[in-house]
């Protein structure tokens, strides 16, 4: 028994520190000067520290535009998203609206449509609106292929609240916009908790879309402009290294400030 | 974007036990639907319908399209590029999804055990899934590099001979994106696995022992039912792959990393053949027709519940 507990942690510790490893590596570059890694090779052990390259990514990289521009996008994605498929799945899972059914598997297989079939037409369409290479393309080209799947989320898990509750507020005359926004709102709570985490994290570290929609190296959020900072600092690792650790930080905070429900969120349906 | 559908862990299982009662529905409720069904349509629907019509012609984006039929289906049998990324497309759905899938199965019964440790063991294995794709590129670039830490590796161990310029190489760029969005994918389906085998009702591996099944009948008939919805999350993430390859080679050298999702981008956003592009993404949806398809029936039949 013992043997066992011992290979266990021997194996699951292994997989650990190997899969840990290439984040090591990342700060240990980040934290690197230019003239080691120069000198001394990529794969040196560190032989300098210094937090220039942060730096350096940070203002002459670009990555402070980028962020804002990240943050600028995101969020309103984030809350878009949350509302208008909050209001849609209200109506598709509390009412007798017709075709319900039909319509949420239509909203939902949107989503599940490959984005290739969309990149040309939606880059040409934001061109027509002109609104092409501007925040505000990204924000509801993102918004409208959410959509689906968390309208679909959502309607599930509205469902599942009981029709008594609904009943009583209706007898005690709440109008429709009432209850959804003072009791099924509120007690959908957990689903949109989770599915704000997992949506903030997609957004923010969205690569297609961006790049179909923006052009101008300034009004790239963080994740292309990651790209272009590569592009800039072709063998200073360290600043690359640097900016790669800025780009994951807002995730890492999401994921571990709201680490349940980010969980949760993945796990959403995995099961059945 | 994920593929899931209702969970436990989140959603309250939709047991509607008796029908509602037929509800008027108030005008307003009209707007809380039609508002965001038009955004999808104006933005998803109307699209795709074009990326449709548009693979049946030429254009470059600024004229007119011009009608040509199957005129691009037909070159695309002649493309030797078409052939090399879709092939490289049908490694990548077996070995990234498969891989992802073992590998993730393999870890979650592993770590489905509480216990001292397990909870580290899980968090240092999913940690990169909260990276995006572009920042996971980059780190690994670092380590294949000529002077990075797996040439000195291979170096320490005494393995010069097999130092390698793992992403300038046609015969190993592949494969050289291939870990990295493993590295990635692996503890997210983990985490997918472990929320399914959590969701078995633990009575139904006392019933099999009773039925006298051993431990692989219990996984084969018990187990691996209730998983079976991760796979086709598994397969749509493999054939969304796009990032990693663009971020680490742009498909390249030669090609030989290609995959028809960074072909198509190229097609479009490089060489400006809208059309063709647009045809690529025709032979994309195709491919993905079936998983969406299978997701829909079981969004169906979990909504009749």
């Amino acid at each position: 028994m013992k043997g066992k507990t011992f290979a266990f942690h021997a194996v699951a510790g292994t997989l650990s520190a190997l899969w840990l490893l290439p984040i090591a590596l990342v700060l240990l570059t980040a934290i690197r000067t230019f003239d080691d890694i120069a000198g001394n090779g990529l794969g040196a052990l560190p032989d300098s520290f210094s937090l220039d390259s942060f730096g350096e990514a940070w203002h002459a990289g670009g990555q402070s535009q980028a962020m804002l521009n990240s943050l600028f996008v995101t969020v309103p994605t984030v809350l878009l998203s949350l509302a208008l498929s909050a209001a849609a799945a209200f109506a598709l899972s509390r009412y007798d609206i017709p075709f319900r059914r039909a319509i949420i598997l239509l909203m939902l297989a949107g989503n599940l449509l490959p984005p290739q079939i969309l990149l040309v037409p939606v880059a040409k369409l934001c061109e027509l609106l002109g609104i092409y290479d501007t925040l505000p393309a990204l924000i509801v080209v993102q918004v409208g292929f959410g959509l689906g799947f968390y309208t679909f989320v959502l309607q599930g898990f509205m469902r599942a609240i009981p029709d008594e509750i609904q009943q009583a507020a209706t007898i005690d005359g709440a109008g429709a916009v009432t209850i959804f926004w003072r009791i099924i709102l509120p007690m959908t709570r957990p689903a949109l908790a989770a599915l704000s985490a997992l949506a903030f994290t997609w957004v923010f570290n969205d690569l297609l879309w961006a790049i179909t929609v923006l052009r101008t190296g300034t009004v790239m959020p963080v994740t292309p402009a990651l790209l272009g900072l590569q592009g800039q600092y072709v063998s200073n690792w360290n600043v690359i290294a640097a900016g790669s650790v800025i780009a994951a930080i807002p995730t890492v905070a999401v994921f571990l400030r709201f680490q349940k429900h980010f969980i949760s969120g993945l796990a959403i349906g995995a099961v059945k | 974007m994920a593929t899931l559908t209702a969970s436990p862990t989140v959603a309250p299982q939709p047991n509607r036990v008796r029908r509602r009662q037929k509800r008027r529905v108030p005008p307003v409720l009209l707007a809380f639907l039609l508002v965001p069904l038009a955004v999808e349509a104006f933005w998803v629907f109307w699209p795709a319908l074009q990326g449709f019509w548009l693979s049946l012609t030429n254009w470059d984006g600024v004229s007119a399209p011009s009608f040509v039929g199957l005129g691009n289906f037909r070159e695309l049998f002649g493309d030797p590029i078409f052939r090399d990324s879709a092939f490289n497309t049908l490694i990548w759905l077996v070995l990234f999804g498969g891989l992802s899938a073992a590998g993730g199965l393999g870890l979650a019964l592993l770590l489905q055990r509480e216990g001292r440790g397990v909870g580290f063991y899980r968090a240092a294995l999913f940690t990169p899934v909260v990276f995006s794709l572009v920042a996971t590129s980059l780190i690994w670039q670092a380590i294949y590099q000529p002077d990075g830490l797996l040439n000195k590796l291979l170096g320490g161990l005494g393995l010069e001979s097999w130092q390698h310029s793992w992403l300038a190489d046609p015969d190993t760029a592949l494969y050289a994106v291939l870990v990295p969005a493993l590295w990635r994918q692996v503890g997210y389906v983990m985490v997918l696995y472990l929320a399914g085998l959590k969701g078995i009702d633990p009575t139904l591996f006392e019933a099999a022992k009773i039925d006298g099944a051993g431990r692989w009948q219990q996984f084969r008939f018990v187990t691996w039912p209730q998983l079976r919805s991760v796979n086709s999350v598994v397969l749509s993430d493999s054939l969304r792959s796009f990032d990693v390859v663009w971020a680490m080679t742009k498909g390249g050298p030669y090609h030989s990393s290609e995959l028809l999702s960074t072909y198509m981008y190229a097609t479009a956003f490089q060489s400006l053949r809208l059309g063709y592009a647009s045809a690529l993404a025709v032979v994309i949806f195709v491919l993905a027709f079936g998983v969406i398809v299978a997701y829909l029936v079981r969004a169906f039949r979990e909504d009749d519940k």
